[in-house]
């Protein structure tokens, strides 16, 4: 049961950049030739031994992976994440023999096969059928293999249709149906698979990631490079982070999305001023403080979707005689606004006696209502319901995550710059009453 | 991580992948991969066919206009003679043939491995797959134009004796000449790119130094040897060899000296190519 699969040891991976030397102001002849000697005779010697050339006066060394170790067992499915650059693709590049490893050593048992594209290696002049040969045959798939699949990997792709025309006259949709099916039904004891899944539209996505769930419950060994969140969660109960090349942490996917999106955004959560002199506002009204905050803690640095949030917005008011209304604004990406809310919708609102001093104001978004991504609140101060006293823009930023997994097999995001939960019920009515 | 486990080993395959790791199971793979060689072969000669509406055409017409000009250039204004009693035509023909099925496959694949570079960088394969598999376009295209060499032979009424059932010994031997430096040259092209501007160079001035339009007879005994160094000599002697029969001795200095350096070369690209392979993805 738990032989373990692939385990990598003090894994690393280097690449050297050549730079140009800064320069001086001024160059010597005598330098320029003693320069091109010597790069010729680098050159020379390099080209002699067989080692890449590198174009540039000083080599950097960049170390893509370092240092990585892991055991991954039979069956597994875990995803990979980091940011660009961090060395995913490298490391799945390793694991799949397309580059070798400069440090370290990786033991594999199995056949794996990687899927770092769709469509690699497809022809654009020749028909559907001769692309799904030529793919499978690159993918690793044996030709009777792929006769066997033929009519399923047709069925799946939706281009019974247009099998005989060439792929260079397929629209986009089709192209990358066809390019996925082939890779969907490739069966190696171990998956490779990065990115492949954002392709295509909102349906076939559906299909897809279903696909990828098959897979996995087939007790086939999966590795998973992804930006979705949603479906990495989902589809991977492990997953390991990687950070500028190194392994910054390998457990439970829940825990480690959590945490990598806790550094990955740059969030603003809370805003304080001390001091009421320098404390942002006018000769009316000061800000004190400003927050967000879950109203059950999940764990997690961002905001869930599925506990209401409070915002509170704590200030000095100076002038007496105005009765000030908080106005938040939320937007969402794109510069959309989401909806704008004010205190003033409290029916004890008006009620309230005036006076200076220091007064807070909470708001509360109920659950389940925002939808996830990028949310931003521009604060505002209003007299006499029109007039704006004073503006903060991007009071808070936050990011509304969901820490719910999902039923069903759609992980992509919903629509709409809101996600509230409707009241809905669907009832039987009884067989066809034609005299109704 | 715990170090006492360790990976039993089933049926399945245990890999390992380490730096600089010599791979032992290369040559296995490369026959594993047989399947994908056939496809990529295939798919280089049905697109070379779907897109050029006279691809076969093309591969009569350039060799057969060639030995034209040879044949009236050499054989008829500077008056080079023959092998023996076979017409000069014919006689430049039978060095055409080989000449051209090693140009093709050394053009078609030095820039394999460029032209491949999205597979390259995407799935693993032994690299050896896609040089080899584009070589087999320029096979095609030199059994499309043995088809003129039976024309005239026909019409110069020129029977081949039995050593033409050779020819194929010859063929391979042609192949296994270009495909050393095609090795080679193709790797070198993904550290360089401009290293391709050489080859129609290469081709080109090949073309003139090797025993195509005259008969490497020509060639001083005292300097036959050193003439040997280039490969295409013996190749060129061989076919000669099969089609004009006896006229054409064989067996010279040239002849052992050439696969010589055919099997020196074919040593030395494979060795570099597998030396620069792993590199490849890193590079494309």
């Amino acid at each position: 049961m738990s032989d373990v699969v692939i385990k990598a040891e003090g894994l690393g991976k280097k690449y050297t950049i050549g730079h140009q030397a800064e320069n001086g102001s001024y160059l010597a002849l005598r330098d320029v030739l003693m320069e091109n000697a010597r790069g010729l005779w680098n050159k020379t010697r390099d080209l002699a031994r067989g080692r890449p050339l590198i174009v540039g006066d000083t080599h950097e060394e960049m170390w893509a992976l370092r240092d990585v170790s892991f055991e991954i067992r039979r069956g597994e499915t875990v995803g990979i994440i980091g940011r660009n650059g961090a060395g995913k693709s490298t490391l799945l590049k390793v694991l799949s023999r397309i580059t070798e490893p400069s440090a370290g050593r990786v033991t594999i048992k199995g056949r794996v096969a990687s899927l770092l594209e769709v469509g690699t290696g497809f022809h654009p002049e020749l028909t559907g059928r001769e692309n799904i040969y030529l793919n499978g045959a690159i993918l690793g798939m044996t030709r009777a293999e792929i006769k066997r699949k033929f009519d399923e990997i047709v069925t799946f792709a939706e281009v019974e249709r247009f099998l005989d025309t060439p792929v260079k006259r397929y629209s986009s949709g089709m192209y990358v149906r066809l390019a996925f099916a082939v890779a969907a039904h490739l069966e190696p004891e171990i998956l490779v698979v990065d990115e492949v899944l954002a392709v295509g539209d909102a349906a076939f996505q559906k299909k897809s990631l279903g696909k990828m769930g098959d897979v996995a419950r087939e007790g086939r060994t999966v590795l998973f490079v992804s930006h979705n969140m949603v479906a990495l969660r989902s589809l991977c109960p492990r997953a390991i982070w990687l950070h500028e090349g190194k392994m910054q942490d390998d457990g439970m996917a829940g825990d480690i999305v959590a945490d990598y999106l806790g550094l990955q955004t740059a969030a603003l959560h809370e805003q304080r001023w001390d001091d009421l002199a320098t404390a942002p506002g006018n000769e009316m009204v000061r800000l004190h403080r400003v927050w967000i905050e879950p109203e059950d803690d999940r764990g997690v640095t961002d905001m869930p979707r599925e506990t209401p949030l409070k915002i509170g917005v704590e200030y000095w008011q100076f002038d007496p005689a105005v009765r000030l209304h908080v106005n938040l604004r939320v937007y969402v990406e794109q510069q959309i606004i989401a909806f704008t809310t004010a205190s003033s919708e409290d029916s004890g609102w008006q009620a309230m006696s005036l006076r200076t001093g220091r007064y807070r104001s909470i708001c509360v978004i109920p659950a389940k209502f925002l939808n996830t991504g990028q949310h931003r609140i521009y604060l505002r101060f209003y007299k006499s319901d029109t007039k704006t006293i004073y503006t903060l823009e991007e009071a808070l930023v936050f990011d509304v995550i969901e820490t719910e997994p999902r039923q069903g097999t759609w992980f992509g995001r919903t629509s709409g710059a809101v996600r509230p939960r409707m009241a809905w019920s669907t009832e039987y009515l009884g067989q066809y009453d034609w005299n109704c | 991580m715990t170090s006492d486990t360790t990976i039993a080993s089933h049926d399945e395959p245990v890999l390992v992948l380490e730096p600089g790791r010599a791979d032992k199971h290369y040559w296995m793979d490369l026959w594993r991969f047989r399947e994908l060689f056939i496809i990529l072969a295939w798919r280089d000669l049905s697109v070379r066919y779907k897109q050029t509406v006279i691809g076969v055409l093309w591969a009569i017409i350039r060799p057969f206009l060639t030995m034209v000009v040879f044949t009236v250039v050499f054989g008829g204004l500077a008056g080079l003679p023959s092998e023996g009693d076979a017409p000069y035509a014919l006689m430049v023909f039978a060095g055409l043939l080989p000449w051209t099925l090693f140009a093709n496959s050394l053009s078609e694949a030095s820039n394999s491995l460029v032209d491949n570079a999205n597979l390259i960088s995407k799935v693993y394969f032994p690299r050896l797959v896609v040089p080899s598999a584009a070589m087999v376009t320029a096979l095609v295209d030199f059994l499309i134009s043995l088809a003129i060499l039976a024309g005239l032979m026909v019409f110069y009424r020129y029977a081949p004796g039995p050593q033409i059932l050779l020819l194929p010994a010859f063929t391979l031997l042609a192949l296994l000449a270009a495909l050393g430096p095609s090795l080679w040259l193709t790797a070198l092209n993904v550290k360089y790119r401009d290293f391709r501007y050489t080859i129609p160079f290469i081709v080109q001035f090949g073309l003139y130094v090797s025993p195509v339009g005259f008969s490497s007879q020509t060639i001083p005994e005292r300097w036959r040897a050193l003439y040997g160094l280039n490969p295409m000599v013996g190749v060129i002697e061989g076919f000669r060899w099969c089609i004009l029969g006896g006229e054409a001795p064989l067996f010279g200095t040239s002849f052992i000296v050439s696969l010589v350096v055919v099997a020196f070369f074919l040593w030395f690209g494979i060795s570099q190519f597998r030396k620069m392979e792993k590199s490849f993805a890193d590079l494309i």
